[in-house]
């Protein structure tokens, strides 16, 4: 038996979503596949490199700032706008992580709190360029005139064609992500997680490589943040605050740190239930509490792990059961 | 080869080396020897970057290399193994080694390539020389004491290094299995023209195997030289060899 693409399978599902015809639905969707991207960003530290921070909402909302304000104020295009929403997150990860990593454990984790914070606070008060508390509203939507003239999603809606193009380029940065952590680097990622101590005496430079991981996770937040800025309609300095922080750690946690695309299934997750329990009852925080309290502690590997785990289970049982079945030849009929 | 010319180290007024020299010499074989918290790991840790001396240096192949960062020590040539079996326990056995092998010949911030695709024969050559090759797929941690030795042995070889240090390399292990590791241990420095440097507690295998010994007691070196000349010499005798029955 062939494995299922699954990475195909959920593109694919992700392309028919606009034909449903639901604003309601490109709208959830939109948001998933853009916050499914600052998820798997911070993973690459959390999961891979086994650094926790506490201030991964910095680069999204430093990236946001960028592309908004590139796009609003200075009128340039879309695309090098968000590659320099992405740059300008990265710069501000590599000054940052400079001295991140020279800590360890909680007081990496509190560094990264206490940068996230400041940007936060330029955020807050700098009037004359972020808006400070008022924001930046109105950030124009990319031209997506050209995608009108297309066969099929031609007739779609504006805010549909906004999704395809962010379902494209968040597939290609996922992409990049699984081509990270599967070459070398990634590799070396894992061994500093596993063993930081015995990584260095087969000439791992532990801090390097460190800070090259914050530097790539703060590139992918800022295009993450880039994108949700544009989505959003307006950037604001909750984008970079503390529980902005948070919600990307409680995503890996709830989709499973331990698999690559766990965050991604944790921010579906999350989104969902944030949506489906908001519409019953304004306890969203403590519901979501209340759940993550139970996966702690019954599904430690998250949804993702969970699932990967059952998988296995069924397959080496697929494997085992014709060893032990009392009509082989049915089964295979059935196959 | 390596140089180590008065090195102290104090922690919080306790002196655990006290200007403790050393020379050896490319190919040679040689162990410090001492009683429990002479400052044998803790010379070890000197040495390879661990620890940086509060005075003296350390020269490898006549280049200074006091208080240098371990992974530019690793990268010039010196492995080590620990004292406490030191290994990445939640990757595989071939992972482990071929991580090495990764990162010592800097290709660790290659993207382009898969890492399980990269140095597979080097990796297998390897693991068959430490006969564990039939282990090479299980996590590293839920190996035996014995294996999970030889495993880091392997790791440190994956590095390529011109000299070797190795904390208490049979620590722990069966008479059987250190019989095995000695005979390994002597059979590849030979194949790779290593040098080795290494502590250990059990003396048979100093004397089995050691060409030169360096006697540490209470951080200072008390006596150096051949076997023989260690085992006449009357200080080692009173403070360390059986006279204390």
């Amino acid at each position: 038996m062939k494995r299922i693409p699954w990475t195909v399978v959920v593109f694919a599902a992700g392309l028919v979503v606009p034909f449903l015809g639901s604003r309601f639905y490109t709208f959830v969707a939109t948001d998933i596949v853009i916050v499914a991207l600052f998820a798997m960003s911070l993973n690459l530290l959390l999961g891979y490199a086994g650094l926790v921070s506490f201030g991964h909402a910095a680069y999204f909302g430093i990236g946001a700032y960028t592309c908004a304000l590139l796009m609003k104020s200075a009128g340039a295009p879309f695309l090098p706008s968000l590659l320099a929403g992405g740059l300008m997150s990265a710069a501000f990860a590599l000054v940052f992580g400079f001295f991140c990593v020279r800590l360890t454990r909680i007081y990496f984790a509190m560094l990264t709190l206490a940068f996230a914070q400041i940007v936060w606070a330029i955020c807050f008060k700098w009037n004359d360029v972020t808006g400070g508390e008022q924001g930046l509203p109105s950030v124009p939507y990319p031209e997506t005139g050209w995608m009108g003239a297309l066969p099929v999603i031609g007739d779609l809606r504006v805010a549909d064609h906004f999704y395809l193009i962010v379902l494209v380029i968040v597939a290609l940065c996922f992409a990049a992500l699984r081509r990270i952590v599967d070459s070398p680097f990634g590799r070396v990622l894992t061994v500093i997680r596993d063993n930081a101590e015995r990584a260095q005496f087969i000439g791992v430079n532990v801090r390097g490589y460190q800070l090259a991981a914050f530097v790539v996770a703060g590139f992918f937040a800022g295009i993450s943040g880039s994108l949700f800025g544009i989505f959003n309609r307006g950037v604001f300095p909750d984008f970079a605050y503390w529980t902005k922080s948070a919600e990307p750690l409680i995503m890996a946690i709830l989709g499973g740190m331990g698999a690559f695309w766990g965050p991604a299934v944790g921010a579906a997750a999350f989104i969902v239930l944030n949506q489906q329990i908001t519409s019953y009852t304004q306890y969203w925080p403590f519901t979501m509490g209340a759940v993550l309290i139970v996966l702690l502690f019954v599904f430690p590997g998250g949804i993702a792990g969970t699932l990967m785990s059952l998988a296995e289970r069924l397959r080496l049982r697929s494997i085992r059961e014709p060893l032990v079945a009392t009509e082989p030849g049915s089964r295979d009929a059935a196959g | 080869m390596l140089q180590v010319d008065g090195v102290r180290k104090t922690f919080d007024g306790f002196t655990a080396v006290d200007g403790v020299s050393l020379a050896i010499k490319r190919g040679e074989i040689a162990a410090v020897i001492g009683p429990n918290g002479a400052g044998k790991s803790t010379l070890f840790n000197l040495i390879t970057g661990h620890l940086r001396p509060d005075t003296g240096r350390v020269l490898l192949k006549d280049r200074d290399i006091t208080g240098a960062a371990p992974h530019r020590i690793c990268l010039m040539g010196m492995g080590r193994s620990f004292q406490r079996t030191n290994i990445f326990s939640k990757l595989s056995v071939f992972e482990n080694v071929q991580a090495a092998f990764i990162t010592h010949r800097r290709r660790g911030l290659n993207f382009w390539k898969l890492s399980s695709e990269l140095y597979r024969g080097e990796t297998e050559a390897l693991l068959g020389s430490l006969g564990l090759n039939d282990k090479a797929h299980a996590v590293s941690g839920a190996l035996s004491h014995g294996n999970q030795k030889q495993l880091e042995l392997g790791i440190a070889l994956a590095c390529d290094p011109e000299i070797l240090l190795l904390d208490e390399p049979t620590a722990g292990m069966s008479a059987a299995e250190t019989h095995e590791t000695i005979r390994l241990l002597e059979r590849i420095a030979k194949e790779r023209g290593l040098t080795l440097l290494f502590t250990e507690h059990d003396m048979e295998v100093v004397f089995s195997i050691a060409q030169r010994i360096s006697v540490l007691h209470q951080g200072r070196l008390i006596a150096e030289g051949t076997p023989a000349e260690v085992q006449a010499h009357a200080e080692v005798r009173r403070v360390y060899l059986g006279e204390r029955h």
